[in-house]
């Protein structure tokens, strides 16, 4: 924005303090991050706490279910259809739908974002299950595991490059899909764009959303970090 | 049960079907938003992606795109729209924001249905004389088409979601019987229009799902 058109939109009130970016209600403004200092780093807590208290519920649920998927054919039909359709409904709709179960509070958000979260992990996981070579099996159960090691040592660890990217793609919606929970006062950085909307505060909105965006990004990294350490092997075949 | 009760019987009060923000006014909204924005969305994707997936280049923006789209908070684009001089135009930042959602599963799905065309039966085509642009209407595009439709399904599905939460926003549509709810503390509004939006998603999600089962028929049947 240059000088001429500052004056022009400005009533003459504003313009004894030139130098305040928040006065001027700027998109970017350094007055903003020094001054709610506090406000932000509440938001991105809450934000990062619905994320993965979420993301590990989701993970803790959709783990048995694709195992069970896997194991029993006529079970994977149920599974992924109710999942798929539980993916359909739109954020909105969904915390709206568990209001009267939840009320007006963060575990309704959590509850939201865990069922979005099964899609994904139950799908990748059931994937990454399926991929597992058969040899691979019979060879696991001819040098005698049983059913629960063959699936602990030899069929989870093959199944994770497929699980791990889809905790990857479930943990960055759940990052932007708590903004949603604004609606009911629980949605971490997306609060500041839901009241910065209200009052019209550009600098509000512009740096919640980037840091949501920051968010889901270093979240990612750190996923795919984590995902390098956990399948050395995946590596090694590469190189 | 006593909310669901009273959901329905909201839902069944002919008040709230007529009027400015009755339920009829609110869905021809959203359909509408849902029908234009995944048109205009289509317009601006589906030639770039096919034109990008015949020359077999920008994959990495292609494929990459809908990662972006995933990571940027829809309620974010809605409201910085909202906050742009675009926000004094009625329903147009709206429409922005519907169609830069829609637009990253629409281009990813058709530029990865042009590349996964066999390689082969390109070759072939070339062999047989055909130009460039016969290649890509006669070969490529119908042998792409499945992979397209289901870009075209998923953006119809991320369409009526966007428009809904466009009503956190200020904008038109299903979810302004939601927020209204949530306005006025009534939680039978809010599950009752949950619930048309919900219904209206699967129905979209079904209808896509019929003609996908229906489509193979003729696509196979076409010049491929």
């Amino acid at each position: 924005m240059t000088a001429g058109q500052l004056t022009a939109v400005l009533p003459p009130a504003d313009a004894g303090a030139p130098h305040d970016c928040l006065a001027r209600n700027e998109w970017i403004c350094g007055e903003y991050l020094s001054t709610r200092r506090q406000i932000l780093w509440d938001a991105v807590v809450q934000h990062l706490q619905l994320t993965a208290v979420s993301v590990v519920i989701g993970l803790a649920v959709a783990l048995p279910l694709a195992v069970a998927a896997r194991r029993w054919r006529w079970a994977a039909g149920p599974v992924l259809g109710v999942t798929t359709v539980l993916y359909t409904i739109p954020s909105l709709a969904m915390f709206s739908l568990l209001l009267p179960v939840y009320g007006l509070s963060a575990t309704l958000v959590v509850a939201g974002l865990v069922l979005y979260s099964l899609t994904l992990l139950v799908r990748n996981i059931l994937a990454g299950l399926r991929a597992v070579p058969d040899e691979t099996r019979q060879a696991a159960r001819g040098m005698g595991y049983g059913p629960v090691r063959l699936l602990l040592a030899v069929e989870l660890p093959l199944a994770l490059p497929a699980a791990m990217a889809g905790l990857r793609i479930a943990t960055v919606s759940a990052v932007s899909l708590v903004t949603v929970g604004a609606i009911v006062g629980y949605g971490g950085l997306g609060n500041l764009i839901y009241s910065g909307m209200n009052t019209y505060f550009k600098a509000q909105v512009l740096t919640a959303s980037v840091l949501c965006v920051v968010i889901a990004i270093a979240a990612d990294l750190v996923l795919l970090f984590a995902q390098r350490l956990l399948t050395p092997w995946t590596r090694a075949v590469r190189a | 049960m006593t909310t669901l009760s009273h959901a329905w019987s909201w839902l069944t009060t002919s008040a709230h079907w007529h009027g400015e923000n009755g339920i009829w006014h609110r869905l021809g909204e959203h359909l509408w938003l849902t029908a234009l924005c995944l048109l205009l969305s289509c317009l601006i994707a589906l030639p770039v992606a096919l034109v990008l997936g015949h020359l077999g280049k920008g994959g990495a923006l292609a494929v990459n795109l809908s990662n972006i789209g995933r990571a940027v908070p829809t309620f974010a684009v809605l409201v910085l729209l909202l906050l742009t001089p675009l926000g004094r135009h009625g329903e147009a930042p709206t429409i922005v924001a519907l169609i830069l959602f829609a637009v990253p599963p629409l281009l990813t799905n058709a530029y990865v249905g042009m590349r996964e065309v066999d390689r082969d039966v390109v070759r072939a085509a070339r062999g047989m004389g055909m130009t460039g642009s016969q290649m890509l209407w006669r070969v490529e595009l119908p042998l792409a088409l499945p992979l397209l439709l289901t870009g075209v399904r998923i953006a119809a599905v991320q369409l009526v979601a966007t428009a809904t939460l466009a009503a956190l926003a200020g904008g038109g549509g299903l979810g302004r019987i939601i927020t209204a709810g949530f306005n006025l503390a009534s939680t039978p509004q809010v599950v009752a229009g949950a619930v048309l939006v919900a219904v209206f998603a699967l129905l979209v999600e079904a209808i896509f799902e019929v003609a996908q089962r229906l489509a193979p028929a003729w696509a196979r049947g076409g010049p491929s």
